[in-house]
């Protein structure tokens, strides 16, 4: 059973968070191992996963970006564990520009950072975070949206959109997550799990 | 079902609760003093074992097998706690593994020394029902690792209970005002007890309480403050008294309890005095309710990080909270409110009693399971990401932190080498790249594979964290669909046959004879009333008339012969007798020390002026 027909829901991806909610807590009152203690140990092993392919089930759904990382995923017939779906990949028109965050970057470990450097480092993250922000948007808005749309001799072409844009998605966060790192702002024991 | 009770087992005190059937409240179960809180403290005299008040009373006198706050060792290494041994009076040996604790001549385990706690609240839950009680849920703080978890599980059995489920404190203490107080919302709930701090969000819908995220340390917590004043305290004695105290076992317990004691009296006083009489000084100093601020406030802000953590994980903002509760005793003190408050831009609440909400909450889960309440259910997360070691020491995260369980993750193992029968897996808990920064759980072996050329063999793993979550890990060969044998060497932890050696020698050994442990509880109410009387006929002989204080002589020496006998009665009588003899001495001599303080506020007053 895939995550969308635990929920009794076809493959697409415009879903009513506030309605998969509902169904989230309808469905945990069934299967969830609190209301089955006195049951036989193999019922209880059997509930155990149920509830567990349940909470895995709206992990993967509630939000739209993981959502999309799912279907494409399932469509690719691949294991249905977590981790990254596609390779960061730079975008095109950025390249030049990561050339001189690199540098910056390369400074940075090799002995600290000017007020100036800083500076323009910030500015970049600051864009990148825009960037960033802007493939989510489109993540789940007109890619989501073709997606739902697309007849079946369309799928492939709108999965191969969400891999570019994942791809891309996941090498800004990797290259902000470093200037984060350069500029001493991430938190020790709270990385972003960039792996995953 | 037979009857589950609720168990909060905390670092400084220890409650039990059950659900009142007629009114479907909670309600925490007194000991026979009439106390809710049992301190969670045991003392191994040469009598026999002592628990919560009995064991407390002999802090000083015996600091050396006196243990308390024993929740700050359970599940780890003594690596881990070796820091802050030198606080500690009792001795805790340098070990491989889960930590040992040297009493007397024998060795005991944080889980055992937390059983004994744990078998005093059975035995009066027992006496309160008038039946045996068997099952408990024992409630952790949410950031607690597996490891800490399976020991405070470990406990429970050593107990002689049947533990039905392990449960975060935050979120028990979320049913309770469920239940209660709160219907519907998202809730942050500050938990700061005795030593360690949780913060969790949820989201309160419907009857469900849905943990969105939590965060914490499981070092910190009031245990901490003192120790802040204490240190303070200890400077402060040597730049007046020219004497340093921090070697003295007995003088540092005195100093701990003076200023756990100023500490919560700050909480309601702007000032106070703490006077402790030493060998040779007493030591009087005043302490503003400011100085305790500015000595604890690096660790009252070390809170907040967790806190935006948390909510940063929940995707949301402090504005986004509708509630802030806070449970735990430390959150009575004021700069604790008013930094939480800051935080959230919300006043906190704390209707129901800090000490008192999570046995609520435990009990109110405990019902749950028990099929009484079938309208609430708790989905509660794991707080910690947990993965395996891969090539190069790099941890392969399995199952994010904040993943609703139960939960599970399937990973599939195979072979390196021709003809290799076993395959070895590290399991870590921990947000760090590096298996080394995180917590090391268990190593996994698993055996019993067919040889084959490398690579052949395929081993699906199931990594699953259970409703308590606790770790559980099955092996399946898939070629021919049976369970692969896995021998499981937990990092910091006992073995099934460690718990069950434990559970035999606790019923010779902590099971101390009842007939005995009243004899010394009695023996040491009259040590205490001797000391007192004794203190006061020195300070306040002249406010009574020589026919008054004949008599109290007369009682005194008379308690002072009783204590002599192994008679329990008779010390109980002669201590009561003194008591009364000598309640109109203690109410001149508070009269006196009232206006005494009347007084000096009021040249304090002059002074400023």
């Amino acid at each position: 059973m895939d995550h969308f027909e635990v929920f009794g829901l076809p493959r697409r991806l415009g879903i009513d968070v506030a309605q998969l909610q509902r169904k989230f807590y309808e469905l945990s009152r069934q299967s969830h191992p609190d209301f089955h203690q006195a049951a036989a140990p193999e019922r209880q092993a059997e509930i155990l996963e149920a509830s567990a392919r349940l909470n895995a089930a709206y992990r993967a759904l509630r939000d739209p970006v993981a959502r999309i990382e799912y279907l494409v995923r399932l469509e690719e017939g691949r294991d249905t564990k977590e981790g990254a779906v596609v390779k960061p990949k730079a975008p095109p028109e950025l390249l030049e520009e990561m050339f001189e965050i690199q540098e910056a970057l390369q400074d940075a470990r090799a002995g600290g950072l000017d007020a100036a450097s800083r500076e323009t480092l910030v500015g970049q993250r600051d864009r990148l975070m825009g960037r960033y922000r802007d493939e989510e948007a489109r993540l789940r808005g007109p890619l989501s949206e073709a997606w739902d749309r697309a007849s079946a001799s369309e799928r492939a072409a709108a999965l191969d959109a969400f891999k570019d844009a994942l791809a891309t998605r996941a090498y800004l966060r990797t290259v902000i997550d470093d200037i984060d790192e350069a500029l001493g702002e991430v938190e020790e024991g709270h990385v972003s799990h960039r792996r995953h | 079902m037979s009857r589950i009770v609720g168990i909060d087992l905390g670092t400084t005190n220890s409650l039990v609760a059950y659900v009142d059937e007629k009114t479907g409240l909670p309600r925490v179960i007194p000991d026979r003093d009439g106390q809710a809180l049992l301190p969670s403290i045991v003392s191994f005299a040469s009598e026999g074992v002592l628990v919560g008040a009995a064991a407390r009373r002999q802090l000083v006198r015996r600091p050396d097998t006196t243990v308390y706050s024993v929740k700050r060792l359970m599940g780890r290494g003594y690596e881990d706690v070796k820091d802050e041994l030198c606080y500690f009076p009792f001795k805790v040996l340098p070990c491989e593994g889960i930590v040992k604790i040297q009493v007397r001549d024998r060795e005991v385990t944080p889980p055992e020394v937390s059983a004994i706690v744990l078998k005093s609240l059975k035995e009066r839950a027992e006496v309160h029902f008038g039946e045996p009680i068997e099952k408990a849920v024992i409630t952790v703080p949410a950031y607690f690792n597996d490891s800490q978890r399976q020991a405070t599980k470990d406990a429970g059995r050593i107990a002689g209970l049947d533990v039905v489920r392990i449960v975060n404190e935050p979120t028990a203490a979320s049913l309770a005002y469920g239940l209660q107080k709160i219907r519907e919302g998202v809730i942050a709930v500050y938990d700061l007890g005795g030593g360690t701090f949780d913060i969790s969000i949820l989201r309160v819908k419907d009857g469900v309480f849905e943990v969105l995220a939590t965060n914490g340390n499981t070092h910190l917590g009031g245990d901490d403050f003192d120790r802040e004043i204490v240190l303070w305290l200890l400077e402060d004695i040597r730049q007046k008294h020219d004497v340093y105290l921090g070697r003295d076992p007995e003088a540092m317990q005195e100093l701990r309890l003076a200023a756990e004691a100023a500490k919560i009296r700050l909480s309601f006083d702007e000032r106070t005095v703490l006077t402790i009489p030493f060998d040779g000084f007493t030591y009087r100093r005043e302490i503003t309710r400011g100085e305790l601020e500015q000595l604890i406030a690096r660790l009252v802000d070390s809170t907040l990080r967790p806190c935006r953590m948390a909510l940063a994980d929940a995707g949301l903002a402090p504005t986004d909270i509708d509630e802030v509760v806070l449970v735990g005793g430390s959150t009575r003190i004021p700069v604790v409110r008013r930094r939480v408050g800051e935080l959230f831009g919300k006043t906190p609440h704390s209707q129901l009693n800090p000490d008192e909400v999570v046995a609520l909450g435990a009990a109110v889960q405990a019902h749950i399971l028990a099929g009484g309440i079938t309208d609430m259910l708790l989905l509660d997360v794991t707080p910690l990401s947990l993965g395996i070691e891969t090539l190069g020491g790099i941890v392969s995260v399995l199952i994010a932190r904040n993943t609703t369980i139960p939960t599970n993750a399937r990973e599939m193992f195979t072979t390196s080498v021709d003809g290799q029968r076993t395959v070895d897996m590290h399991v870590v808990q921990g947000e760090r790249e590096l298996a080394k920064d995180c917590r090391s759980l268990a190593r996994f072996e698993l055996s019993g594979i067919d040889p084959m050329p490398a690579g052949m063999p395929k081993i699906e793993v199931v990594f699953l964290i259970d409703a308590n979550g606790i770790l559980q890990v099955t092996a399946t060969e898939q070629r021919t669909g049976k369970a692969s044998a896995i021998e499981v060497k937990p990092t910091y932890g006992l073995s099934d046959a460690d718990v069950e050696r434990m559970v035999e020698e606790s019923f010779t050994f902590a099971e101390a004879d009842v007939e005995a442990r009243l004899l010394i509880e009695a023996r040491n109410e009259a040590d205490t009333v001797i000391t007192h009387v004794e203190r006061a006929l020195g300070q306040g002989a002249k406010l009574v008339g020589a026919e008054e204080r004949a008599a109290i002589e007369t009682g005194l020496e008379a308690l002072r012969r009783a204590r002599g006998s192994s008679d329990r009665e008779l010390i109980r009588e002669a201590t009561t007798a003194l008591n009364h003899a000598t309640e109109h001495l203690a109410e001149l001599m508070m009269d006196a020390a009232l206006k005494g303080a009347l007084a000096s506020r009021r040249a304090d007053e002059i002074m400023e002026k």
